[in-house]
């Protein structure tokens, strides 16, 4: 038994990544982040709007929360659909009380299925970033260029026609890219994307297309892995994200520069009724804090850039 | 181990049995109870890997944008965030290492290197299996790892800890046979133990599944103080008890170094620091003191 020769080379062994997405650069040793007003601790919220269509797609893979019953599958495309008509008004009346700006990575089919819905997002002040066209929208090599290229235009048109901005951010369901996708976010002027964790900072990617920044998303730290994957409690949930914060605003004063606090919420995992009061309590604790800025992701890039 | 045989018996033929009741209480150095390592896995996963017939390494069609970056969060944030706490707090390293690592992020290397850790070899890279390889290529990657590590750091690895914990039957005669004298793949003791080799002599180091934060984290879903907890418990128990014990606490930088882990964490190492039963030290030292005092007489 043995391999074949070409498993022992290492054609890409070499300084620096396997690939050319984005180079090199340990946190710390870059200059300084400076957020508004002297601020250190960047919390960015982000609400995921999601249509999960009862006909569920496994091309290229099914998407996180979709269908897993036989047809038809209502108690899950019920519970998620709780989400969009129950939990956001929740999370919204949560973050007015605790003066929150959030983004809201938003399927092209909330906007076009519940345009009240993403109204009373936009009039509340919070950003509308994209996220694909419904759920059945994933995104993996094996997904044709010009399949994935119109994808990305029609979720961005929708969420343009519904609110007469075209979003600046991207968020992929499940993160998933194929080695195109950076190129053709930057092809359709997309300025962010949220999907590659491998930082706690915004970052430069390039592409053939020009240049696409990545504002790392934290997978870890989202309300999914916390509470429907790991299965802790939404107080356990708060505990983690308060020593996130403590954590993240000590390094900052020792190190100097801004850090940075994604916050991934979704509707239908949240803002049950014995989850919220948590994330009230979460939210007005940290917008008690004089040291934090919540802001929405294309706040943050803005900052970051200047 | 002789090839063949442990098919037939179903005994892979490691090591012999020796039942933990009644063995000779012992002490590591300055009279410690419990000597307690931590090894950083330092690793490097590549974006595109070729497949090897016998194990994927991504779950996701390449890329898998949240397994590599998770990864590489480690080489990125993370790393410097872990080495500062277990500097500070007196606890050297005692690294798992992607030898590659040592060419795509040479600083990293550095980094470690400079704070007094120790280097072994935990394969070229992690997604590189040594499933199916003939004994060419298996010495192939165990002289790279050699000659690798010693370019980088100056240093001669004492250990192997196979990449992604992928064997073959022949792995332990060969590591033995170019001198590594421990082996942190197996899992059979709380003590180090002669490891069967055709040549050459060869421990057992023990290392740990179960509290390896990835375990922690990712098979038992640990919250961030569960884990602490868990980390404090194992190290009371094994110092409480005559043996004379290794306690290895295995961490990986993206997972340990997160925002919301690394504070419980620190508590778990500010524990151990203040306890006088602790010989908080790295894996060679480890070996090296265990040849040289206990040698054939365990």
């Amino acid at each position: 038994m043995s391999l074949d020769p070409a498993y022992l080379e290492y054609p890409r062994r070499r300084e620096g990544y396997d690939h050319d997405l984005y180079t090199w650069s340990p946190m710390r040793e870059r200059p300084p982040v400076a957020w508004p007003e002297g601020k250190t601790l960047a919390v960015w919220p982000v609400v995921s709007l999601e249509w999960f269509p009862i006909t569920p797609n496994d091309k290229p893979f099914r998407a996180p929360g979709h269908m897993q019953t036989a047809y038809p599958d209502y108690r899950h495309y019920t519970s998620r659909e709780y989400g969009s008509r129950v939990g956001v008004y929740r999370l919204l009346d949560a973050f007015a009380k605790a003066g929150v700006k959030a983004s809201f990575a938003t399927n092209a089919a909330i906007a076009e299925r519940y345009p009240s819905l993403v109204a009373d997002v936009v009039a509340a002040g919070h950003e509308i970033i994209a996220h694909s066209t419904d759920m059945n929208g994933t995104i993996a090599s094996g997904l044709p260029e010009d399949e994935e290229r119109a994808l990305i235009a029609k979720s961005l048109d929708a969420l343009e026609k519904a609110t007469g901005t075209r979003p600046r951010g991207w968020h992929s369901i499940a993160r998933s890219q194929s080695f195109a996708t950076p190129r053709l976010l930057a092809e359709a002027g997309v300025a962010y994307c949220c999907d590659w964790v491998n930082d706690e900072l915004p970052y430069v990617m390039t592409t053939e297309a020009g240049e696409l920044v990545n504002i790392p998303l934290n997978h870890e730290l989202s309300d999914r892995q916390i509470i429907t994957v790991q299965q802790h409690s939404a107080d356990s949930y708060v505990e983690q994200m308060l020593d996130a914060a403590d954590w993240l605003t000590a390094e900052a004063a020792r190190e100097g520069g801004g850090r940075m606090l994604p916050l991934q919420l979704t509707p239908y995992i949240m803002a049950l009724p014995y989850r919220i009061g948590s994330l009230e309590t979460l939210l007005e604790t940290l917008a008690a804090r004089a040291d934090v800025w919540f802001a929405t992701g294309g706040e943050i890039l803005d900052s970051w850039k200047a | 181990m002789r090839e063949g045989e442990s098919e037939r018996t179903g005994d892979p033929g490691l090591y012999d049995y020796v039942p933990y009741r009644g063995r000779k209480p012992f002490a590591w150095p300055g009279g410690k109870k419990v000597a307690v390592w931590i090894s950083p896995n330092l690793e490097f996963y590549e974006l595109d890997p070729p497949a090897n017939p016998h194990r994927k390494s991504w779950a996701k069609p390449h890329p898998d944008v949240v397994g590599y970056s998770h990864r590489d969060h480690a080489n990125r944030v993370s790393h410097w965030r872990m080495a500062d706490v277990m500097t500070k707090h007196g606890f050297p390293g005692s690294v798992s290492l992607s030898v590659a690592l040592c060419q795509h992020h040479p600083r990293v290397v550095e980094d470690a290197s400079q704070r007094g850790w120790e280097f072994f070899s935990h394969g070229i890279y992690n997604t590189r299996y040594s499933y199916g390889m003939d004994e060419a290529q298996e010495r192939a990657i165990i002289e790279d790892s050699i000659r690798t590590v010693r370019d980088a750091t100056g240093q001669t690895i004492k250990g192997w800890l196979a990449p992604a914990l992928t064997h073959t039957p022949r792995t332990l005669d060969l590591i033995a046979e170019y001198g590594l004298t421990y082996t942190c793949d197996l899992y059979h003791d709380d003590q180090p133990m002669p490891v069967n080799t055709a040549s050459g002599r060869l421990i057992s180091m023990p290392y740990s599944l179960e509290v390896n934060d990835h375990y922690g984290f990712f098979v038992y879903n640990m919250s961030p103080r569960e884990y602490a907890d868990t980390l404090i418990r194992q190290y009371e128990r094994l110092a409480a008890e005559p043996s004379g014990t290794v306690m290895c606490i295995p961490l990986h930088s993206y997972l340990i170094g997160q925002p919301h882990r690394i504070g419980p964490f620190e508590e778990v190492l500010r524990h151990i620091a203040a306890d006088d039963r602790a010989w908080i030290t790295r894996s060679g030292d480890i070996a090296d003191h265990w040849i040289s005092n206990v040698g054939d007489a365990a």
